[in-house]
């Protein structure tokens, strides 16, 4: 591939690339993100190479391999162009079905189509699925139509055209301005306004400058940055390149964690041929603009990804946070001005230059413009990675888009902005999703987590597990985060195993306010948030656990018993041979008891108790009626027997 | 060098550009507490204690004053209702690592800390960090070091290179605010005695 050295032999490239495909020409797309990978997209890959040579279709029918759909909790997920006929959960032994049908006009496989939970009906486009339905797929969106490791298809798409723009068209203040007028607001965190941040570099002394990818994503259970690497890599670096122009950059680098395997990968080979392409490297497209960018592999800690510690990690030493109260955007890696940007930031930067800051402003609420990719877990229907507008409330995403709590529990709160964000309750739910909203809920938008959670879920027990995970995850470095999180789980777990005493809140409030006042990095000052918005929405349930030694969510072990019920007790004899610590005394005919001393509190005569006899019950702040006599336990049944 | 002239705790102080609020407060004879500062080290910020509160126009936030550099009109206060009520909980934490550490105990006395308030976890540790990196900075040994991360964080002297460099120096020992430091060294020494004990035991 020659180098492309202007704007119009980028455009009479990207003309041949598309007179060579004919959109009506039939293919499969297979996701093949990590998630699909994961559940056999590989094997069906295969299936699907073989059977096209088998049935001998190889000149009519194309395989193309995708980035992650959003819907991972359904894969591996296939879409049939051009009916856009969509399927999930595929095995390789459905393929040749699918194959077959796929050249066939609206060919399609009936039996593998969605079925509409409410309805029961057949839907056949992704786009009419109530999960895709109301999302709005900006970002994410081409992930589904492109093969990542091909830049062909990346240009197909018009990628780079919002490169091309701003190096043709538009001076370096321009695109500055652009960006600043969409008020782009970063995704990776507290939502700082990116132009902001940009015009602070751009303004800062010194000829050499950064550009950085925020790609750690430490959050436990968010993979959307994940995702548009794997499966959209050069929409980053288009928005890395767009941003390095507006600052006066020539080199960037991309912070990403080890553990991406795919992305990494993908990135690779999305560098290796944006610059064969000339897209890096010197004179871009004719431009004088001069960039490259270096993939730095990063194994560290969750605060890896907090800025000062990613900047200190890129020099090459331990990934700890930096003292400073200068902005990295002045004095970053190397005391080098240094932007960095969250992964989904830097990828809305093409969008922005292309369609406008007019267009993009016009998405989203007063404060809080465009879209957001959430990723959705927990006590809900479906699960996945799901882009809304801003402003949509919680409740469109949990019950449209997410299809609502399984199981007939009811809702009791979400939980958003990972590890260190909080839970808000249901009377919430009609809050617009937005930084500042989030924020003033007590909780924010951190990179993006969101885990629902049901009316079995214990918010102190919650509480002490995100405290947990953020006092593992300290760099130990200041007083108020290693001490005041040590004491924080201390108090936490004690009052969840029933050892809690009056006055721990206000200690737990007390150990907040030091921690989010002086802590050193922004680890320290939002960790107390799990505790904080738990208490501030669920406080009884903390003063249950304190003063009744209750837990009204049954959940926490230390606060239950369970006990059979003498008058719905088949002796069935179900838990009795269940019980893996032999608790449960009884026979045949013969009234269970649980032995309380015996019994590990592990649920599973709960969990087996047939639902007709539902004999097993669980109690907390109460005492455990006393066994019943020895003589009562005798079932003398009025038998059916044929 | 141009002069700054910033305002603390309502004195007029000269400082000139560079200087940290803690170094004016300290030329002007205004003490702030600190338990990680060593003027010969790059400022750490580990410790929290020399929090003060400044004030650029309308606009008061609390910076720890050995990293916090001075500009013009700054206005600053050492103490407040909590500035004190974060430093009298952080020396409280502190305190249930190295509940004798007579530093901590002065500092105790002065902000009314109760010694007793939390559990005594008596590690001695109180990661200031001053070994660590007046072993890195002033005698670019890094003899010892850190290991581990948060709660789970220790010193430890590296056996291979505290064998070598540090019978003649023990330069750090009186830096600690606690009795860790030697306790901590006594132990790698225990740990590594066939390479150490051609030296001469005299410190036991
Ligand atoms: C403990 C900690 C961990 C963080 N981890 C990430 C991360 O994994 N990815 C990320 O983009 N930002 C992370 N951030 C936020 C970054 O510090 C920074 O604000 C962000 O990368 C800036 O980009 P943005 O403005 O585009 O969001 C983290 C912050 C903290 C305090
Ligand atoms: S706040 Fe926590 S993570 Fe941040 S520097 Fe302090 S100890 Fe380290
Ligand atoms: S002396 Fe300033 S933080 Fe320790």
């Amino acid at each position: 591939m020659p180098r492309i050295n202007s704007p119009s032999e980028l455009e009479k490239l990207r003309q041949g690339i598309l007179s060579d495909r004919d959109p009506e020409k039939p293919c499969i797309t297979l996701c093949s993100g990590s998630a699909c990978h994961a559940t056999g997209s590989g094997d069906v890959a295969a299936s699907i190479e073989t059977e096209i040579e088998k049935q001998g279709l190889s000149a009519e029918l194309d395989l193309r391999k995708t980035g992650c759909h959003g819907f991972c909790e359904r894969g591996p997920i296939i879409v049939n162009h051009p009916e856009e006929s969509c399927y999930f959960q595929i095995k390789p032994e459905d393929i040749p079905e699918i194959v077959s049908q796929a050249v066939k006009e609206k060919g399609i496989v009936e039996r593998l189509l969605y079925t509409d939970l409410n309805t029961d009906e057949k839907i056949i486009n992704e786009s009419e699925i109530p999960f895709y339905k109301n999302q709005k797929r900006l970002v994410l969106g081409s992930n589904g139509s492109i093969d990542p490791k091909s830049i062909d298809d990346y240009l197909a798409i018009g990628g780079y055209s919002a490169l091309e723009k701003a190096l043709s068209q538009m001076t370096p203040e321009q695109v500055l301005e652009e960006v600043k007028k969409s008020n782009l607001r970063g995704r990776g965190g507290g939502g700082f306004p990116a132009g902001r941040k940009w015009e602070e570099s751009r303004n800062a002394p010194g000829d050499i400058k950064y550009v950085i990818v925020n790609a750690d994503e430490g959050d436990p259970g968010a993979y959307m940055d994940r995702s548009l690497l794997e499966g959209n890599p050069h929409s980053v670096l288009e928005g890395l390149m767009i941003g390095a122009y507006a600052i006066g950059s020539h080199e960037g680098y991309i912070y990403v964690r080890q553990e991406y395997p795919l992305a990494v990968e993908n990135l690779t080979i999305a560098l290796k041929l944006a610059e064969e392409y000339g897209f890096l490297g010197k004179n871009i497209l004719g431009s004088n603009f001069n960039f490259n960018i270096i993939v730095h592999k990063g194994a560290g800690a969750f605060v890896c990804g907090e800025s000062s510690a990613l900047m200190t990690a890129l020099e090459g030493r331990a990934g700890e946070p930096r003292p400073k109260y200068i902005h990295t955007a002045v004095k970053g890696v190397w005391d080098n001005p240094s932007v960095l940007n969250n992964v989904e930031t830097w990828a809305n930067v093409p969008l922005i230059i292309n369609k406008g800051a007019d267009w993009f402003t016009k998405i989203g609420t007063e404060k809080s413009k465009g879209t957001k990719i959430f990723s959705l877990v927990g006590k809900i229907t479906n699960t996945g990675l799901v882009e809304v507008p801003m402003g949509i409330t919680l409740r469109d995403i949990i019950f449209e888009i997410g299809g609502g709590i399984p199981g007939d529990k009811k809702f009791k709160a979400v939980q958003t902005g990972g590890p260190s964000g909080g839970c808000i309750p249901e009377n919430l739910l009609d809050l617009e999703v937005g930084f500042d909203e989030l924020s003033k809920a007590g909780s924010m938008m951190g990179s993006g987590g969101m885990i629902v959670m049901d009316e079995d879920t214990c918010m102190v027990d919650v509480a002490r597990y995100f405290i947990d995970f953020l006092t593992d995850e300290s760099c130990g470095k200041c007083v108020p985060c290693r001490e005041g999180l040590r004491q924080m789980l201390k108090v936490l777990t004690n009052i969840t195993e029933g050892k809690g005493n009056e006055g721990d809140i206000k200690l737990l409030e007390e150990l907040s306010e030091v921690a989010k006042e002086a802590s050193l990095c922004a680890l320290g000052t939002s960790a107390p948030n799990p505790f904080l918005s738990t208490v501030r929405y669920f406080r009884n349930e903390y003063e249950a656990h304190i003063k009744e030694k209750r837990c009204p969510a049954l959940s926490c072990k230390e606060l239950i018993t369970y006990h059979v019920d003498p008058d719905k007790c088949q002796a069935c004899m179900i838990c009795a041979r269940k019980c893996p610590a032999d608790a449960v005394d009884g026979d045949k005919k013969k009234i269970h008891i649980i032995d309380q001393e015996k019994c590990t509190k592990c649920g599973t005569c709960f969990e087996v108790c047939p639902s007709r006899f539902g004999a097993v019950n669980k109690i907390s702040g109460e005492s455990v009626p006393p066994p019943i006599a020895e003589e009562k336990r005798i079932i003398t049944r009025k038998s059916k027997e044929k | 060098m141009s002069d700054i002239l910033v305002r603390i705790d309502g004195k007029e102080v000269e400082a000139s550009q560079g200087m940290t609020v803690l170094e004016a407060a300290q030329s002007a004879g205004i003490s702030i507490p600190t338990l990680c500062h060593h003027e010969k080290l790059e400022p750490f910020g580990g410790c929290r204690l020399c929090i003060v509160e400044v004030q650029v126009g309308d606009w008061m936030k609390r910076v720890v004053s050995c990293v916090y550099p001075v500009e013009k009109n700054l206005i600053v206060r050492t103490r407040s209702e909590m500035i004190d009520k974060i430093r009298k909980m952080i020396l409280e934490l502190q305190l249930a690592h190295a509940p004798d550490s007579p530093e901590l105990l002065d500092l105790a006395q002065e902000y009314g800390a109760d010694k007793d308030r939390f559990d005594k976890e008596a590690s001695f540790c109180i990661h200031c960090g001053l070994c660590v990196r007046y072993c890195d900075e002033v005698k670019k040994k890094n003899a010892v070091g850190f290991v581990d991360r948060g709660i789970r964080k220790e010193i430890s002297f590296i056996p291979e290179i505290a064998a070598k460099e540090c019978w003649n120096c023990k330069e750090c020992f009186p830096l600690c605010p606690t009795e860790a430091l030697q306790a901590a060294f006594v132990l790698t020494k225990s740990l590594t005695s066939p390479p150490l004990s051609h030296e001469p035991s005299s410190e036991e």
